[in-house]
């Protein structure tokens, strides 16, 4: 039993029924899923909540599904770590990862935002799925599709990270690389939407597969104890996650799941590629596109369809943005994993770095709380900081040579080594 | 001087059901205008009360944004390619 009532323009709030159109015939606002709160105030508590599988199901009535869930039963519910060393690091008093980069099965904040939409996908009865992407929403799609038995095209820029490639490739959907930047992809698989009648999940699917997004911000509240954290750091490609993350917050204080004020969202973005911070310090509502020129392929999305949403939330929420360079994202890469263990693509490295800034801005009070997104998972994009790790030191199998290699490391000029991973904490 | 123009589904309305239609103009915003007179409704469901682009519809001539030329008086030449793009999710 869904608790939907319908789609409604986001723009001028023209209403429309559940079906998968994404943008109102009147104005190309996007649509946004409307909810009956007062039905689901009354059937859903945190005991309900707690007695469910830890997966991002168990906040169902505030998903839009009519029946059973079908696709992403073991996805979501992904740990937040209490990052001590990295908010020492920082500066800080209370630092917290949300570490999507172990989301299952394909170790991104994609796995959420999947699930809702091929569940959705399958309720409206399509057979083939698709998605445009800059790779990891390609891995999802293409696995979640392997599992529930979905034909798969995906639409990917013809330069990705090998990790991206391969990574949707073995789950065995059509691949389609496209010559050009995730822009030109995007633009492309806008006009096969409308022509092949597939789902896409982040076109004609759409206005489903960004409440997937919100489970994010549940769990947050969830596992800080039903309470939010003051502040929040997000990135921002299209700019999905960081306006569901506010919604999430909003429909849990609106159905009483938890209550205190409205926290404070940030956006990251690469220095390559950052068309809304851009317009957030130029205190412009228009955002200018971009050609995004930045290792962090995953957020390199110059033109964000929900840029405009991103410095509303983060202008009512009292928020902010700054962007990292690529330098910066990756020494954010190498400070994260040497802290706490967490080994992130370059998109998490670029919050991680601009967390650093806003903290050092004060923006970020340091004896206040913060969560930092980590959307999206290390070993899928080796080549980032593959010229920056320490090579191993090669010797034969002997005792001596290792005795010989271990004097050599404790000498002065080799303790740097050694000490390295203590050196941050 | 005439271009092609590919319309999008939401759209297809007020074109008949056309996919692409051909339109007169040298620049984005006089096709525009001949699509407005030949189709019409259809300027209001592109541009806002000023007449410029809204927010959320992205048009490209030839495959580039016209963001990157000169926004509605970017020139156009016999045979170009307009299309009509609503704004899509990230990925």
């Amino acid at each position: 039993m869904g608790y939907v009532i319908g789609l409604q323009c986001r723009e001028c709030g023209a209403d429309y029924p559940q079906a998968a159109v994404h943008v109102c015939e009147e104005c190309f606002g996007p649509l946004e899923v409307q909810y009956d709160y007062d039905a689901i105030r009354a059937v859903l508590d945190r005991d309900t909540i707690a007695a469910r599988p830890l997966n991002l199901w168990r906040y169902r009535e505030l998903l839009p599904v009519d029946g059973e869930p079908t696709v992403g039963l073991h996805s979501g519910f992904t740990p937040l770590v209490r990052a001590d060393r990295l908010a020492r690091a920082l500066g800080a008093r209370e630092v917290w990862v949300k570490d999507d980069s172990v989301n299952h099965p394909t170790f991104s904040y994609k796995d959420r935002v999947v699930p809702v939409a091929l569940s959705k996908a399958i309720e409206l009865g399509f057979q083939t799925v698709s998605c445009a992407s800059t790779g990891n929403l390609a891995n999802s799609v293409s696995a979640h599709a392997a599992r529930a038995g979905l034909a798969c095209f995906i639409f990917i820029p013809d330069d990705l990270e090998q990790g991206k490639v391969l990574g949707s490739a073995i789950y065995g959907p059509q691949t389609v690389g496209i010559r050009g930047n995730y822009d030109d992809v995007n633009r492309l698989c806008s006009e096969i939407a409308d022509k092949y009648g597939w789902a896409f999940v982040n076109i004609n699917i759409r206005p489903f597969y960004t409440e997937g997004a919100k489970t994010y911000g549940f769990e947050i509240a969830e596992q800080l104890g039903w309470r939010l954290p003051q502040h929040v750091v997000v990135p921002t490609a299209g700019g999905t996650i960081l306006p569901k993350v506010d919604k999430a917050f909003d429909e849990l204080r609106r159905i009483g799941l938890v209550d205190g004020p409205r926290p404070k969202i940030y956006t990251a973005q690469a220095a390559g590629c950052a068309p809304v911070v851009r317009a957030l310090h130029a205190g412009s509502d228009t955002i200018e596109p971009v050609k995004p020129d930045t290792i962090a392929k995953s957020i390199a999305i110059g033109n964000p369809a929900d840029g405009y949403y991103v410095l509303q939330t983060i202008r009512e929420s009292g928020g902010w943005g700054e962007s990292a360079t690529d330098a910066e994202i990756v020494e954010a890469i190498h400070l994260l994993a040497r802290t706490e263990g967490i080994f992130t693509e370059p998109a998490g490295g670029t919050t991680v770095a601009v967390t650093k800034k806003l903290i050092e801005q004060g923006r970020i009070a340091a004896d206040e709380s913060v969560v930092i997104c980590v959307t999206g998972n290390g070993y899928k994009t080796l080549e980032a900081v593959a010229a920056t790790v320490a090579k191993p030191a090669i010797i034969d199998p002997r005792l001596r040579d290792f005795d010989e290699l271990y004097e050599r490391l404790h000498s002065p000029g080799g303790q740097e080594m050694v000490g390295s991973n203590a050196a941050a904490g | 001087m005439s271009v092609q123009v590919r319309i999008p589904t939401p759209l297809r309305r007020f074109t008949g059901g056309s996919e692409e239609v051909a339109a007169a103009g040298t620049t984005v915003g006089s096709v525009i205008d001949d699509l407005e007179r030949q189709y019409a409704g259809i300027k209001e469901r592109l541009c806002d009360n000023e007449g410029q682009v809204r927010r959320f519809v992205n048009i490209y001539v030839n495959g580039d944004d016209i963001r990157f030329l000169n926004n509605l008086d970017s020139e156009l030449k016999d045979g170009d390619e307009l299309s009509i793009v609503p704004a899509i999710a990230g990925g």
